[in-house]
This record gives structure tokens, C-alpha cells and sequence, in this order.
């Protein structure tokens, strides 16, 4: 399973990549590898305001449709519109090319409540 | 086992909770014959007596067969093959198909009556049915607001006044607003939509039975930003524009007149269909045609990722099952009679309900009250309350002159004709009315 070291995550199985004063959010390898294939995602819409674990975004996959949480509060500043035509995205690319939106957080210094890459392994290890 | 509710022991411990003596005591301030009312029965009987009494009792009856009554439901001849197709076994009793193994059939069949709807309505895509017209039409509005993400509902006067109670209801629980927007002269005005309104909605024909124009409606919801939806009479699409070529983003209906009987006002079926580009806000269920690993044609229930028993509380709908055995009556309905005989049906209705109503006009103090062109429903104003000329008309054999709600205005009744009415019963209909109103 890969968990990159560059990111925070959630319990959730989000994760949350820092750049500049926003981040980019998906979801976890393992996410996308549990809900098999993603056929649709529902995508927040631009300058919507947020709260932490506030559900913004649906993935749906063959079994089922998932909720996506805010990982941070924030404003959402973008979404990734290539999910639209091919949310396969999510699961050829979870960390890449499947991004879902970017946040710009309320205070940067709240991602440091989120998980490290070997807080989320651990997370996993006692979930499994 | 025994089926006694409370044992003697609760029952003590409750009348002295509430510090009473006795179930008489308890029971004192009601009067006496509704407590222990005294039951009057005949002397058993055999059985065939029963069924003979019960038959004499049945001839007692009003044939309800060429009901003139309109608003709802109609009275319309249903082919003998849609009761003996309803019957078999596979569709009586194959509840929810969630195991597309076993119910390819029902799957196929549901899958043939999406298709129906989508045609008559001119709109890409139409799910598994829903309970009835209102229904349907609470249902097509929250489809609506949640595609607009707006809360504001702007409903013509001249939707069905109990489907307006039936949306009043599910917006209320939802928070939405719902404006009502009177009718002019017996139609629609063109209305400003205002910012926030996720959904107008008219009905054609309309409660009154006439036609309106929706394209202009349409266009003036869509320059707002908020989406059409269109009530309709399914057969009358047999000859009309379909909502879906009028600009309709939403068409729902109810399909009782495709085949189902009257049956005391129920059970319906409420058909909604929409574009494809809405198919994920879609309530309900929805069959699909796809092909196996081996490229054999099949059918299964898609989007389901979205249903009740999926999302919970977060489905898009609290609809989770369907009028499956009636949508699929209506389907065999459709398909017994072919596009032709759908139209010839509804041809015949049209000739006689303006047939009629030129009859009944040359009545003394009947006057007009629908606008022209009107469809196989209209209403006329009498001389005297309508309920009382219902009851007449009903002592001399015939169901007709439905009361109007007073919102629309006083002394009104509203009659319909079908492809059951011949020329003899539109004129016992109006010698009924002259006697009653002389």
C-alpha cells in the first residue's frame, strides 16, 4: 500500500498535500483499492466555505458512494474537473492525477492535527 | 400463543397509574353504545348464501364503468390481456428484483416501461415509477432543487390542487419555499422567476382540462436558472408535443389511465422522467440493458450506489420501493395497444368530451369555464351546487360533475369524456343534467 511521506492524512482515508498558502486533497491508495472502480465523483463547488469533516464531495464506485470529508476548514479554490469525464482517475493515480479539489486552509497550522504517513499506516494496521 | 395484548396484571398496574377503579370506570365519560356497542348479526349462514347476499348486495352498485368524473381519475376501458398478463405469477409476485438472476424478466419488463415513458415524454431517461402523480411530482421537484441547489418552488394553479398538498408536504419537511402562481383566464400567466427558484412547475392539461402553452414557461424558468417541470396526462401525449420537445426538464404524471381500473382511487403508478444529464439525482430504482462477459444481452438495476438501502439517510430519496406490478400494467397497456391505438384512444376521448360539452352548454344557466383548446376534461359552471347535482346525477344512475375547489371559483364541476362514452350516454347525461337543474 502506498502512503508517500509528503502529506497528511486523515482517518477517513483522505490526504492532504501543502502548497503555497492552499492544499491539494484526494484520496488514500487504500481508499480507492477498498471502493474498486470509481464510475462517478460529485465535486464540491468553487468558494464554498468548509469545516473540518464536513462532507464536500461524493466518490461513487460500483458498490457504493462515499462521502469525502474536509480534511481542514477552508475554502474550496478549485476542483479537479478531469474527474468529470474520467474518474478513473481516483484509482489509476490516487495521489497525482486523481486529486479531487484544493483547499485554502483557514490557519495552515491545523493540517499539523491530521496524521503523518506512519501516523496513517499505523491507523490502517488497526483498522485491518 | 395467545394474541392478548395486556395481561390482567399490566392492565391493574395501569388503571392505577392513572388512579382508576375499573376499564368501566376508565372508560366513563364515553358514551355507552360506542364502548360496548351492541353487534347485531344474522344467523350464520352456508357459505353460497353468503356469496349470493353478498352478490345481491353488489347489484346495489352503480356501475362505475362510464364514470364522467375526471380530476384524477378517469374511467377508461382496460384491455382484458392487462389483467391476465398482471396475474402470472412472475409478475404478481416478484417484489423488489434486487437478484438480477432470478428476475431477468421483471428487469426486462421494467427496463420496456422506462423506454415507454422516455418516448411518450419526449426525455432521455425514466425510472422504475413512483406511487402515483403526486408523488411523482414531490419527487421531480426535490430532483430539481437538488440539481439547482436552490430552495424556491414556483407552482402553477393549474397543477392538480391535491398533488400542490402532496409537494406542500415533502418541500415543508425539506425547508423549501413553494409559491403558488395563480392561473389567468383558466391558463398559466408567464411568470418572473425570481433568483433562488430551483423549480417551476405547470400541468398540461391543466386541473381546469385546458391546454397550456409550456415552452414559454420553460424558457422563462431556464433564464432564471431554474429547471421545468411538466405535469401530464400520459395518454394526452399520445397527441400532444411531449414535455421533453416543450422544454421540459422533468415530466412526471400519473399513469392510471394506462390500463389501471378505478379501483376506489387506487392503487396508482406516478411515472418521472428526465434528461440523462440528471440521471445521478434521480430518485428510485433504474433498469439497465447491458451485455454479460459473454456478450449476452441483459438487464440489472443501476445507480443503485444512490438508493435507500444503500445511502441511508443520505439516499437521494426516501422512495425505496416502486408500483412496480401497476408500472408494468401500464406498460402492458402500451404495448397491447401500440402507438395507433394509444392515439384512436385518445382521439375518441377528445371528440366526445367537446361533444359533451356542447351538449351540456345547451343547458339554462350553464356556462363555460375552460379556456378552449381543452383536452378529454372540462369544467363547467351550474346554477346550483355542484355536490347537490352530483348526488342527483348519482340517484338517476350517473357518476359526473366532480365539485371544484373553491379556489378556482363557485359553482364549478368538472366532466370528463373517454373512448367508453357513445353518443347515448352524453345524451343521457344531459337529460340527467337538464331534470336535475329544471
Amino acid at each position: 500500500m502506498d502512503i508517500p511521506k509528503d502529506r497528511f492524512y486523515t482517518k477517513t482515508h483522505e490526504w492532504a498535500l501543502p502548497e503555497g498558502d492552499t492544499v491539494l486533497v484526494g484520496i488514500t491508495d487504500y481508499a480507492q483499492d477498498a471502493l474498486g472502480d470509481v464510475v462517478y465523483v460529485e465535486l464540491p463547488e468553487v468558494g464554498r466555505q468548509v469545516e473540518k469533516g464536513e462532507a464536500i464531495a461524493v466518490v461513487e464506485s460500483v458498490k457504493t458512494a462515499s462521502d469525502i470529508y474536509a480534511p481542514v476548514a477552508g475554502e474550496v479554490v478549485e476542483v479537479n474537473l478531469a474527474l468529470e469525464k474520467t474518474p478513473e482517475l481516483i484509482n489509476q493515480d490516487p495521489y497525482g492525477e486523481g486529486w479531487i479539489f484544493r483547499l485554502r486552509p483557514r490557519d495552515m497550522a491545523h493540517l499539523d492535527e491530521l496524521l503523518d504517513a506512519q501516523g496513517y499506516q499505523t491507523a490502517l494496521e488497526g483498522e485491518v | 400463543m395467545d394474541y392478548t395484548p395486556h395481561t390482567e396484571e399490566e392492565i391493574r398496574a395501569m388503571l392505577e397509574r392513572v388512579g382508576a377503579e375499573s376499564l368501566q370506570d376508565l372508560f366513563a365519560h364515553l358514551p355507552r353504545e360506542v364502548v360496548n356497542p351492541e353487534i347485531r348479526l344474522p344467523e350464520p349462514m352456508p357459505e353460497w348464501a353468503v356469496l349470493e347476499e353478498l352478490s345481491r348486495l353488489a347489484r346495489e352498485n352503480l356501475p362505475a364503468h362510464k364514470a364522467f368524473l375526471g380530476g384524477g381519475v378517469r374511467s377508461h376501458h382496460v384491455p382484458p390481456v392487462v389483467q391476465a398478463l398482471a396475474l402470472r405469477g412472475e409478475f404478481l409476485t416478484a417484489y423488489t428484483p434486487y437478484q438480477p438472476e432470478v428476475s431477468q424478466g421483471v428487469l426486462q419488463a421494467t427496463f420496456e416501461y422506462q423506454t415507454m415513458i422516455a418516448e411518450l415524454t419526449g426525455l432521455e431517461v425514466a425510472n422504475a415509477s413512483m406511487y402515483d402523480g403526486a408523488t411523482a411530482l414531490a419527487e421531480g421537484v426535490l430532483l430539481a432543487l437538488r440539481e439547482t441547489g436552490r430552495m424556491g418552488v414556483l407552482v402553477s394553479q393549474g397543477v392538480h390542487p391535491e398533488y400542490r398538498e402532496v409537494l406542500q408536504a415533502y418541500l415543508e419537511a425539506v425547508g423549501a419555499e413553494l409559491r403558488t402562481l395563480p392561473l389567468e383566464g383558466g391558463r398559466t400567466p408567464v411568470p418572473p422567476v425570481e433568483e433562488g427558484v430551483g423549480a417551476v412547475v405547470a400541468q398540461n392539461p391543466n386541473f381546469l382540462g385546458a391546454l397550456e402553452d409550456l415552452r414559454p414557461l420553460a424558457e422563462a424558468a431556464h433564464r432564471a436558472g431554474a429547471l421545468f417541470v411538466a405535469v401530464a396526462d400520459p395518454l394526452s401525449l399520445a397527441l400532444l408535443k411531449p414535455p421533453g420537445a416543450l422544454g421540459a426538464d422533468i415530466a412526471v404524471g400519473d399513469g392510471q389511465v394506462l390500463g389501471l381500473p378505478m379501483g376506489f382511487g387506487g392503487p396508482h403508478f406516478g411515472y418521472l422522467a428526465t434528461k440523462k444529464a440528471f440521471v445521478r439525482q434521480l430518485p428510485g430504482r433504474l433498469v439497465s440493458e447491458t451485455v454479460d462477459v459473454d456478450g449476452r444481452r441483459g438487464f440489472l438495476l443501476t445507480l443503485q450506489a444512490r438508493e435507500q438501502y444503500i445511502r441511508r439517510a443520505k439516499a437521494r430519496s426516501n422512495i425505496t420501493t416502486n408500483a412496480q406490478l401497476t408500472a408494468l400494467m401500464g406498460a402492458m397497456y402500451l404495448a397491447a395497444l401500440g402507438p395507433e391505438g394509444l392515439r384512436e384512444v385518445a382521439l375518441k376521448g377528445v371528440a366526445q368530451a367537446h361533444r359533451l360539452r356542447s351538449l351540456l352548454l345547451e343547458l339554462p344557466g350553464v356556462s363555460p369555464f375552460t379556456p378552449e383548446p381543452f383536452f378529454n376534461e372540462f369544467v363547467l359552471r351550474l346554477p346550483r351546487d355542484p355536490q347537490e347535482v352530483r348526488r342527483a346525477l348519482a340517484e338517476r344512475g350517473l357518476h359526473a360533475a366532480t365539485p371544484v375547489p373553491g379556489e378556482y371559483g363557485e359553482r364549478l364541476a368538472l366532466f370528463a369524456a373517454t373512448e367508453l362514452h357513445e353518443e347515448e350516454d352524453l345524451l343521457a347525461l344531459r337529460d340527467a343534467l337538464a331534470e336535475v337543474l329544471a
